[in-house]
């Protein structure tokens, strides 16, 4: 039985929390940004294209500029030349954002354990989710996505930063 | 093949067992130059540097430096190495940029790697690794994990300044600096444009690369031959097995072995249709930069097709890791002819759909003819390969030069421009496309039964039920697992035509089943040092177009 405005108003209304209703509006629209340096990216591209299709569940709008972007693929290999590069531009969107490390090698050096690459992107910024996989298929990365989503059903406060401003990554001294 | 040269060095130089010449250091650059302009070696293929630290023999002195030459034909390699230096203060040779264009990068990481200095090289600075990097990774005694941090990207001024103050600007002023890349969707991959602009023309450009370096050759160096083809996947990993077989390939060579018929065949049927998926996936990113998403899908969709054929046969979609040393995993599968078939139909289509928007389409004219040239002169020169070169109208590809398994019973033509243009070097891999696929009809025609790996206990793995049911098996795979499969000494250049072009490996082994050295010789490599010669005087939208029609892909670049 309807109580309070659903009462008065009938089915003509819904009320709820103004956080659940735009964590709701955000789960389907997400705009990722592609940090796509290796074979990696490859699969990324297969997941966007007509097969995998990755705007069945609202994230194809992918945005070249940081700043427009609020979930950030991390696709493929990161050298430790690459690392301000990425960090820079992890800085560069705002808040609320996401991060997906896609494969062995952004989550953990993948295969390449020597002098150039580095072991994980998780001593740099922030991991929200982690895809197993050298390449992962494009299945992989759109459950990674639906884990975000299971996230964004989660977050407190859409007024709060979900950054944790305690991390400390490598560069960060 | 070099008579000129024999004649005028007699008594200079030495032959050893490998067919290097082996040379003094203060000749060099005489007798480059005299194999460049009297015996028509005009084209160099790599330069590297040994460190013979921990080899098994020993040698006049720690460092060697190779140059690896072709002649005109494109047919007889000859390779050239001087032992240089006893101690660091002497660890330098002459630089022969001025002979070749290609020499200029080349240089610049053996430099980087190695620390060997060159002589009046005009930008001696390191080119991989990053600028904080202290020491040179591939030395032996350089510990593979060592890894160092980097706080910093370089702003490429120092290059900049150079390369305006040479065409006059003293003030930078009235210029405009714009990064493309490394993170850029323009720089497909990682790649680094540095451009000064003046209004929309590009006045300097600089590019910096080595953001994908992730040490594939020093992981070479503690792993054994079989589990390099993993790594070797993910150098051009659009074309996985092609990158596969010439590694193989090569160490066949060195073993001399000849691998089985039904191998071979389906080496090439494999590595044609990764030729097609490589110049798809160029030709696809070509046209989305300049704003035809509609070819994307129809050049990109067909791919599925081929991923789809390609998982079923080897297991993974676009690291395969099919190729074994000594032949092929697995035998194809049943069905594997009419998965092959609907795969073709798919690319035909494909092609066909994307052709019948562009090809009488003014504005792709319009982009594309004319933008970007290079010239048959300069594309030898720098070292360009593969379709960026026959764009330029050098008909010289390995398939018919130096034709290794049947390439030379199979009908197929090269393609070649005229301009050298973008339009030239996209329409080259259109038609390569179709040479591919009647590569592909005819080796299936062609495909022999019989064994699909060598019968060679010291290099193939035994059948799965001799490692179960017998003693004998179990040691054998055993052995051959933890030590690898043993290669005599030898050091060897081998390449074969990759989607790119000239891919290459030169290796040193020292008798283990790990080699002692690695050296890549990535196609792209020298079309990107050349990059910001074709770039200056042109439009900073076109950047973006000629960038893509060479074909650079970031994992074999950097390596
Ligand atoms: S995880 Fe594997 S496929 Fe992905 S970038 Fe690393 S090497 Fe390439």
């Amino acid at each position: 039985m309807a109580v309070g405005a659903e009462a008065i108003f009938g089915n003509s209304i819904v009320t709820t929390k103004l956080n659940s209703a735009i964590s709701w509006a955000r789960e389907s629209s997400m705009w990722p940004y592609v940090f796509g340096t290796a074979c990696c990216a490859i699969e990324f591209m297969s997941a966007a294209s007509s097969k995998f299709d990755i705007s069945r569940f609202g994230a194809e709008v992918v945005r070249f500029s940081p700043r427009q972007a609020d979930l950030m693929v991390v696709a493929g290999t990161i050298s430790h030349k690459q690392v301000p590069v990425l960090r820079k531009i992890y800085n560069q969107m705002t808040e609320p954002k996401w991060v997906i490390s896609m494969g062995a090698c952004a989550c953990s050096g993948g295969f390449y354990d020597n002098y150039t690459t580095l072991q994980g992107i998780d001593s740099i910024i922030p991991v929200d989710v982690y895809v197993a996989g050298c390449p992962p298929r494009p299945e992989a990365l759109l459950d990674a996505l639906l884990q975000i989503q299971k996230l964004q059903k989660k977050e407190e406060s859409i007024i709060k930063d979900r950054v944790n401003k305690n991390f400390k990554g490598q560069l960060d001294v | 093949m070099c008579s000129c040269f024999e004649k005028e060095f007699k008594g200079l130089y030495e032959k050893d067992e490998n067919g290097i010449y082996l040379i003094e250091k203060t000749h060099i650059k005489s007798m480059i130059k005299c194999l460049n302009e009297r015996d028509g070696f005009h084209f160099l293929a790599d330069i590297t540097a040994i460190d013979y630290l921990e080899f098994t023999k020993p040698t006049p002195t720690r460092f060697a430096v190779i140059y690896i030459l072709r002649d005109k034909e494109f047919k007889n390699v000859i390779t050239l190495k001087s032992f240089i230096g006893k101690d660091e203060e002497n660890l330098h040779v002459e630089s022969i940029c001025d002979i070749f264009f290609s020499a200029n990068w080349a240089e610049r990481e053996v430099w980087d790697q190695y620390g060997i200095k060159f002589l009046n090289h005009p930008n001696l600075k390191r080119v991989l690794n990053h600028k904080e990097f202290k020491g040179h990774p591939l030395r032996r005694d350089y510990p593979i994990k060592q890894r160092q941090a980097c706080t910093q990207t370089d702003d490429l001024m120092d290059e900049m300044t150079s390369v305006l103050s040479k065409k006059g600007y003293n003030s930078h002023d009235d210029l405009m600096f714009l990064n493309l890349g490394p993170a850029h969707p323009a720089s497909h991959g990682t790649i680094r444009n540095f451009v000064a602009l003046d209004g929309e023309t590009i006045v300097g450009a600089v590019s910096e690369i080595g953001y994908l370096h992730r040490g594939f050759e020093k992981s070479c160096e503690n792993h054994t031959y079989n589990q390099i083809i993993p790594y070797t996947d993910r150098l051009n990993y659009c074309s996985a097995i092609l990158n596969n077989t010439a590694f193989a390939h090569t160490v066949e060579c060195m073993l001399n072995i000849t691998i089985p018929e039904r191998a071979q065949f389906i080496r090439v049927i494999t590595g044609e249709l990764y030729r097609i998926i490589d110049h798809l996936v160029c030709l696809a990113a070509n046209l989305v930069d300049m704003g035809a998403l509609t070819n994307y899908w129809y050049l990109y969709n067909p791919r599925e097709v081929a991923y789809d054929l390609l998982s079923k046969l080897t297991g993974a979609r676009l690291t395969n890791t099919y190729v074994r040393i000594g032949g092929v995993a697995h035998d194809l599968y049943d069905g594997f002819e009419e998965d092959l078939k609907s795969c073709i139909k798919a690319i035909e289509k494909g092609m066909g759909d994307t052709l019948s928007l562009i090809e009488h389409n003014k504005i792709f004219h319009d982009r594309t003819q004319n933008v970007g040239v290079v010239s048959a002169k300069k594309a030898i020169n720098s070292g360009f390969t593969g379709p960026n070169l026959r764009a330029s109208g050098v008909a010289y590809d390995l398939r018919k030069t130096d034709p290794y398994y049947f390439y030379n019973s199979l009908d197929f033509d090269i393609a070649i421009g005229s301009v050298g243009d973008v339009y030239d070097r996209m329409m080259v891999r259109f038609e390569e496309i179709r040479q591919s696929i009647s590569i592909i009809n005819q080796s299936m025609k062609m495909l022999p039964k019989g064994d699909i790996i060598v019968n060679d206990k010291a290099v193939a793995l035994p059948k799965k039920q001799n490692v179960y049911n017998n003693i004998e098996g179990l040691m054998n795979q055993f052995k051959l697992i933890v030590d690898g499969v043993r290669v005599p000494h030898k050091e060897y250049y081998g390449a074969i035509e990759a989607g790119n072009g000239e891919l290459g490996f030169f290796i040193i082994s020292d008798g283990s089943g790990t080699p002692y050295k690695v050296k890549v010789r990535p196609p792209c490599f020298p079309a990107m040092s050349t990059l910001p010669s074709i770039l200056e005087g042109g439009m900073i939208a076109d950047s973006v177009v000629t960038l893509a029609s060479l074909n650079i892909v970031a994992g074999e670049l950097d390596r």
